[in-house]
């Protein structure tokens, strides 16, 4: 399945914006920041989200899902 | 007296009267400083019914007691005066050194009142307090006053002052201190034009006693060590500042566009981003007096025609003049504004004010002959005129400086200003986020993120991580962050340490300090007395039920997509909910039960 991947902030270090990437069906949030080598300790405040709705490390990622990361930011 | 001084000064511009005074213990107790102690100050002196821009209302600086301590970033003083744009309690909160500056030349504020017959300033040097001729400065800008107040005075003053827009009494003039710290909102500078006060300049080299010296070290040592060791506090917002949040809302589907006419997503968020701020054009980062966070941008702009240096825009500046008027161009926004702070400015209406008016035009609602430039969308340069044109009420600027709603008003159509209470609603679409819906609808000063950001836990998850699309548990949610605000706000703290600091880490700051050994929950009623205060004088300034609400668009005209799409903002399910927690009737009326719990009497 195909998932649009968009990275924010100082994620992007060394990675990358935007990319399509090719996952496996039901790969979860969890497994793409292994693949992207993010420390989840680190996600476990930032901002995770798939089409615009919060979730979780065990969310599951279909086809045509747009998964954007943040680390943990906020402002106002 | 420990963390407040005590005294306040009384400047009568009429009569060119100066008086010191004390403050009375039982209401820095019950109130605090700075926001809720001028609150109290103000609505024991001044009729709610009287006209803001008339010599009867009267303009108070206050710092609180944290303010000007080692505590961490606790640098803030309020502007309490009754608003210009809408006619309800104002406090408007800014930081830079100008709040501790107050504290070291002696004093927790100053009480303003009358009108001055010529252009007046006010110089503060210690407890020397005099009223000066300002006819020089006025129709400089906050730049140039700030220069030559210094100059006039001492270098190391710490100057508040307004620019030609506070001058020509447009209703969202600021008051700048510092070049680029502004209290923002509710018009407090055309407060200041009314009374010929072009300008406050204090120096003060005295010290702050706090009760417990060992103890209020422990304390902010505590909360330093968590500041540095959130993420958000110790390391993103130094790097991205607020506008970081361009990109998160814009994704969450709650970015408005074009006047919230649009599906909250702009096409253009990554231009005008946190990322690409400070990418491109950031200078450095640079915090307020005693802040470990450093949010502040300093931004440079190199060459072309909108080349300039200054502060900012900060996330809400970008919205309101990039987002909402569908324009990436960052270089058009970091000058307009720039421009708002030399001229002195709220960004969040001009940008709010001149959305609605292109909206209208589009609509064939406004007439091309009265505008000056043809009013578009995507315009830079339309944007960055209109900014002149509004400080100096020059042609259609004359339109613009009234705000949104007198505009929209005086067209007939007042359902296209985007305000709740007459102010102009900040970056986030509550049809998007349920909490800040109420926020807007409930706002003391209204349309206004910073009463009760209730976008920390919708969409930061932080410090919980709630569904915006819930009403449950809203409310519930609402009035805490309303109360712990008003407490933080009156302490002379700044609100971006609640991303990593809690009541506690608050009350124990201020028990060490003052000595006053309020428990946390006491503490955190002293906000919700606050609150309740503002209500008060609002509610006797003729403000009711009716204007408990937001925008007809964000009640019937459902979101276009996105991850919201199909919602609208479900006021009513939330709202009743939200007088009963507070203790109010069902017109929103405090109970005399609330209020005698409160130690409030009408």
């Amino acid at each position: 399945m195909l998932v649009t991947v968009k990275l924010f902030a100082y994620l992007r270090e060394g990675r990358f914006k935007v990319r399509v990437l090719e996952l496996a069906d039901d790969h979860t949030v969890r497994q793409v920041l292994q693949d992207l080598s993010i420390s989840e300790k680190e996600m476990k405040i930032g901002i995770i989200m798939i089409n615009g709705k919060r979730a979780s490390f065990e969310s599951h990622l279909g086809d045509g899902d747009t998964l954007a990361i943040f680390p943990p930011l906020a402002g106002g | 007296m420990y963390g407040w001084t005590g005294k306040i000064a009384r400047i009568n511009l009429s009569d060119g009267s100066i008086k010191t005074e004390s403050l009375k213990m039982s209401d820095m107790k019950d109130y605090i400083g700075a926001r809720g102690l001028g609150t109290k100050l103000f609505f024991d002196e001044v009729d709610p019914g009287i006209d803001p821009l008339s010599s009867d209302n009267k303009i108070i600086f206050l710092a609180g007691p944290l303010t000007g301590t080692i505590a961490s970033s606790g640098g803030r003083y309020n502007v309490v005066t009754k608003g210009v744009l809408n006619g309800t309690i104002a406090a408007s909160n800014s930081g830079g050194s100008f709040g501790p500056e107050i504290k070291y030349a002696g004093y927790d504020g100053f009480i303003i009142e009358g009108k001055a017959k010529e252009p007046a300033y006010l110089w503060v040097n210690n407890d020397q307090v005099e009223i000066r001729d300002a006819s020089e400065l006025w129709g400089k800008n906050t730049v140039e006053t700030t220069d030559l107040v210094k100059a006039a005075t001492d270098d190391e003053a710490k100057v508040a002052c307004i620019g030609p827009a506070g001058e020509n009494l447009v209703k969202f003039a600021c008051v700048m201190n510092e070049y680029n710290r502004a209290a923002g909102r509710s018009g407090a500078g055309a407060v200041m034009g009314s009374k010929n006060l072009k300008a406050i300049a204090v120096r003060g080299t005295k010290g702050i006693r706090v009760a417990d010296n060992k103890r209020f070290l422990k304390a902010i040592m505590d909360a330093r060590a968590k500041l540095k060791a959130h993420p958000v506090t110790g390391e993103g917002l130094k790097a991205y500042g607020t506008n970081i949040l361009v990109n998160i809302l814009n994704e969450h589907g709650g970015l408005p566009v074009k006047n919230f006419s649009e599906a909250a997503i702009f096409s253009g968020a990554e231009k005008i981003s946190g990322e690409y701020q400070a990418e491109k054009y950031l200078v450095r980062n640079k915090g307020c007096f005693g802040c470990s966070i450093g949010c502040g941008r300093v931004t440079r702009i190199k060459q072309g025609k909108y080349q300039g240096l200054g502060e900012g825009p900060e996330y809400e500046a970008t919205w309101a003049m990039g987002a909402n008027l569908d324009l990436d161009n960052f270089e058009a926004i970091s000058k307009a504004n720039f421009l708002c702070n030399e001229l002195g400015l709220d960004p969040i209406t001009m940008g709010g004010t001149l959305s609605c008016a292109v909206e209208m035009s589009v609509k064939g609602l406004i007439p091309r002959e009265d505008t000056d430039m043809e009013l578009q969308w995507s315009d830079p340069d339309l944007l960055v005129e209109m900014v002149k044109k509004t400080a100096y009420r020059d042609g259609f600027g004359n339109c613009l400086a009234e705000g949104s709603y007198r505009l929209a008003e005086s067209y007939g159509h007042p359902e296209f200003s985007m305000t709740s209470k007459k102010q102009e609603l900040p970056a986030y679409d509550p049809r998007g986020q349920q909490g800040i819906g109420l926020n807007y609808a409930t706002s003391n000063r209204g349309g206004c993120h910073v009463r009760g950001y209730m976008t920390s836990p919708e969409v930061l998850g932080i410090p919980v991580v709630v569904d915006p699309d819930a009403t449950e548990g809203k409310p519930e949610l609402l009035k805490l962050f309303q109360d712990l605000t008003a407490l933080i706000d009156s302490a002379g703290l700044c609100l971006f340490i609640t991303f990593a600091l809690g009541l506690p880490e608050i009350a124990e700051q201020l028990r060490a300090a003052t000595g006053v050994e309020l428990s946390d929950e006491e503490f955190l009623q002293a906000g919700e007395r606050i609150w309740n205060l503002e209500r008060l004088f609002n509610l006797k300034a003729g403000f009711s039920k009716k204007d408990d609400v937001v925008p007809r668009r964000l009640l019937e005209e459902p979101m276009l997509a996105g991850p919201h799409k199909g919602r609208v903002l479900e006021l009513d399910k939330m709202l009743p909910v939200y007088y009963e927690l507070r203790g109010w009737d069902e017109n929103g009326i405090p109970t005399g039960e609330k209020l005698a719990l409160l130690g409030i009497s009408r």
